[in-house]
């Protein structure tokens, strides 16, 4: 009997290490493609940072920005970066809570998209400052009437929970790099030591951690919302037409779900090809995960269809004057390009399950993501080209807006920034939680800790 | 008593007695000299702004530093309204012929540059087949503003007697005012300031907006700094075809730019007609017009350079 237990127990910590091995390969493997990947992004980031340095000699000039379109490619890239970051509370705490147990490998990737999501939208709302040098006087005059007050504050506790639904979970994770991680460099020992915070898996330990996961994600619904309703209401507490709406919240949130969703798509396919991972995540979580993008997708393509139709079928003049720059005006082109392709092609596609594969729904996603951007871009500058009186005695070029180099490559460095540290984390920790893994396996707490 | 305390007790007679302005000032600087506690040398004058905002030039030897607690932001007297006053526009739109010397008044005293307005002439059409007009278009000075409802850090503030200004040594430069204002009135400072070299040491004055900060907004002021001294603003002073009308709504009395005259306020809305910019939207601007009827001049669209844009107001 005892001989059997004991087999039995062997073939379980094989299993155990088995997982950890593979699990910690994108830890230990680092390809050649993996550094130019890292160099590519870091060149990115280089080049927006000089042209910043730019900007902030030069002020805000250096972009194409004027009096009357005075918020840009910025703000648009802005609120893409708050709606990628939703995807986080989108599967690790409303999947979860439902019970949903497929999305368990992919909670921490929707983790880490949000977190570097949320730091780049920190740092392009920062860039877009006339006078980043005033930043501290948010603080000191800060007024809660404005809406930029309440977007700081559930944004930052939005990245505070976000960390923590990070990292929590990670804790035991960082227990067995502490023991399985003895070849890496010092400094990297040395923070796994300090981040395991002393966890030794007992009973009580993973019921206080459980605990507080569970809290954490009944917490971070709310605030998930309330980031990108704020965020939507910076536009829809104007009294400018194309903004002034009152469904801009649950809009916003809609299409955040769906670039969100895509995006991690993305991610999880480039983990899985990259660090064959196909055990891990596979084929039907990808199936899974397209399901999901048509829902999110369908419930977008609903509160587009609200918000393009009711105007369009009143056309009051300054309304409609906005509806037709988008429907056959200057933004026309970008307008169907993102609506067909970014919405309603993948929505068609994605219902027939040979589209749901892992590539087809990568590239979809890819269409999605970018589809995302350009309809950011839709939302924040029309509006501002359409203002209520003429726009005379300023140089012709005040009636468009098209972004400079300057601005093109900072934004392109804030979203290299977000790969950076996806990418960075992937190396520093692993990517799909292996204590997790293990418990679905049926690997017990107790063969873990040994 | 010690050196020390007496030493003390003499500043603190000298702190109150500097408040007394320039004369007191002298006197005390003779009493302090055996203090020496004082700036450069002697014979080296020092430019210094004095309370009626001029620049006066001192011996530095007649100068001594008051170790007084002066109120952090000394621009906090222009972040209070004028007593007993409501300030109210009347614009003639009959009247103007486009000869844009309040423009130009306007972009002086405001150090703008040519992209840049506080105040704009706009030629209007209302509908395909009414006539044209020109409408000098400040900001609304709105008693609903939604500029400063949005503002994060109150940089851009309301005040009692119904002046919406901005404080540019607080604005961070975010530009909501921009996109959440209506009237498009106001402005960013995108480059370095006209002149930003010139005005380099002149301190900021929170009432005429001046000198420009590059990267802060920059609006329409109702030319506070004139209000506060008795007179009307620049552009009213500076029109020569009696288009604007300037007072205090609680006199009821508006003044003429150009003839001085003075009428009854509300006589002069009764009589005319008078209405406001996009009332709809609710923003109760301090701005009233009078429609555009017998006009001196009738604009032609074709020899204007924007006539591309001309639009409706709503």
């Amino acid at each position: 009997m005892t001989d059997l237990y004991r087999k039995e127990e062997q073939v379980k910590k094989e299993q155990l290490q088995e997982i950890i091995t593979d699990l910690t390969r994108p830890m230990n493997n680092t390809g050649k493609s993996f550094k130019i990947w890292i160099g590519f992004l870091l060149i990115l980031i280089c080049a927006g940072g000089i042209m910043y340095f730019r900007q902030l000699v030069n002020g805000l000039a250096v972009t194409d920005m004027r009096d009357i379109a005075s918020w840009g490619l910025y703000i648009s890239a802005f609120v893409f970066f708050v709606a990628v970051s939703l995807v986080g509370s989108l599967i690790s705490a409303i999947l979860t809570l439902s019970g949903i147990k497929w999305a368990t490998p992919l909670t921490r990737i929707a983790e880490i998209v949000a977190v570097a999501g949320l730091f780049s939208a920190l740092a392009i709302i920062v860039i877009d400052m006339g006078r980043p040098d005033r930043l501290l006087n948010i603080f000191v005059y800060g007024r809660l009437q404005s809406p930029i007050v309440w977007d700081i504050i559930v944004v930052n506790t939005y990245l505070v929970i976000s960390l923590l639904l990070l990292y929590l979970p990670l804790i035991p994770d960082i227990a067995l790099l502490r023991k399985n991680m003895g070849h890496k460099p010092k400094w990297q020992q040395k923070m796994y030591k300090i981040l395991s915070l002393g966890w030794q898996g007992t009973q009580d330990q993973f019921k206080l951690l459980n605990l507080s996961i569970t809290a954490l994600m009944i917490l971070i619904v709310p605030v998930a919302l309330s980031i990108h309703t704020v965020t939507s209401w910076l536009f829809a507490s104007t009294l400018r037409p194309g903004w002034d709406s009152t469904i801009f919240g649950p809009y916003f949130v809609a299409g955040a779900f769906m670039v969100g969703t895509a995006a991690v798509v993305i991610v999880m396919y480039f983990i899985r090809s990259q660090f064959k991972f196909k055990e891990y995540i596979t084929d039907y979580h990808f199936n899974m995960m397209g399901k999901l993008l048509v829902l999110t997708s369908l419930l977008y393509l609903y509160f587009n269809i609200n918000e393009y139709m009711v105007p369009a079928y009143k056309m009051k003049p300054l309304e409609g004057e906005h509806i037709l720059g988008l429907f056959t005006g200057d933004f026309s082109l970008m307008f169907w390009l993102v609506q067909i392709l970014g919405m309603i092609l993948p929505i068609i596609l994605m219902i027939f399950k040979p589209f749901r594969k892992a590539k087809p729904i990568m590239i979809i996603s890819v269409f999605i993501v970018i589809g995302a951007f350009f309809k950011r871009f839709l939302i924040v500058v029309p509006t501002l080209l359409h203002t209520y009186l003429p726009v005379q005695n300023y140089p012709e070029s005040y009636q468009h807006y098209n972004p400079t180099l300057a601005e093109c490559t900072i934004t392109a460095g804030s979203v290299a920034a977000v790969a950076l540290v996806i990418s960075l984390f992937i190396k520093l920790f692993p990517i799909i939680p292996i204590w997790e893994t293990a418990h679905e396996k049926g690997i017990s707490n107790e063969t873990i800790n040994n | 008593m010690g050196e020390k305390e007496k030493d003390k007790s003499r500043r603190k007679f000298l702190l109150d007695f500097g408040a007394l302005g320039m004369g007191s000032l002298v006197a005390s600087s003779l009493l302090t000299e055996s203090c020496s506690k004082i700036g450069p040398g002697p014979g080296k004058k020092v430019t210094l702004l004095n309370s009626k905002n001029e620049l006066v030039e001192v011996d530095s030897l007649y100068i001594s530093t008051l170790n007084k607690n002066l109120s952090p932001n000394h621009n906090s007297e222009g972040r209070k309204g004028l007593p007993g006053k409501k300030f109210v526009l009347v614009v003639d739109l009959g009247k103007c012929k486009n000869a844009r010397k309040c423009m130009d008044k306007c972009a002086s005293v405001h150090q703008l540059r040519p992209d840049q307005h506080h105040l704009n002439v706009l030629l209007m059409q209302d509908s395909e087949h009414t006539a044209p007009y020109y409408m000098p278009k400040h900001c609304q000075h709105c008693d609903n503003p939604p500029c400063v409802k949005v503002c994060p850090v109150d940089a851009t503030f309301k005040r009692s007697d119904g002046i919406v200004l901005i404080d540019n040594e607080r604005c961070i430069g975010c530009r909501f005012c921009i996109a959440a204002c209506p009237y498009t009135a106001r402005s960013f400072n995108w480059y370095e300031p006209k002149d930003a070299e010139k005005y380099k040491d002149v301190p900021y004055n929170i009432e005429l907006n001046v000198p420009q900060k590059k990267g802060t907004v920059t609006k329409c002021t109702f030319s506070a700094d004139c209000l506060r001294e008795g007179k009307l603003p620049y552009c009213v002073s500076a029109c020569p075809n009696e288009v604007y009308y300037f007072g205090n709504v609680y006199e009821d009395a508006v003044t003429n730019g150009t003839t001085g005259e003075t009428v009854s306020l509300s006589g002069l809305l009764a009589k005319n007609s008078a209405y406001r910019l996009m009332e709809d939207l609710g923003t109760a601007p301090s701005v009233y017009y009078l429609p555009p009827k017998d006009r001196a001049l009738i604009p032609e669209k074709d020899n204007e350079n924007n006539s591309d844009d001309i639009k409706r107001k709503s």
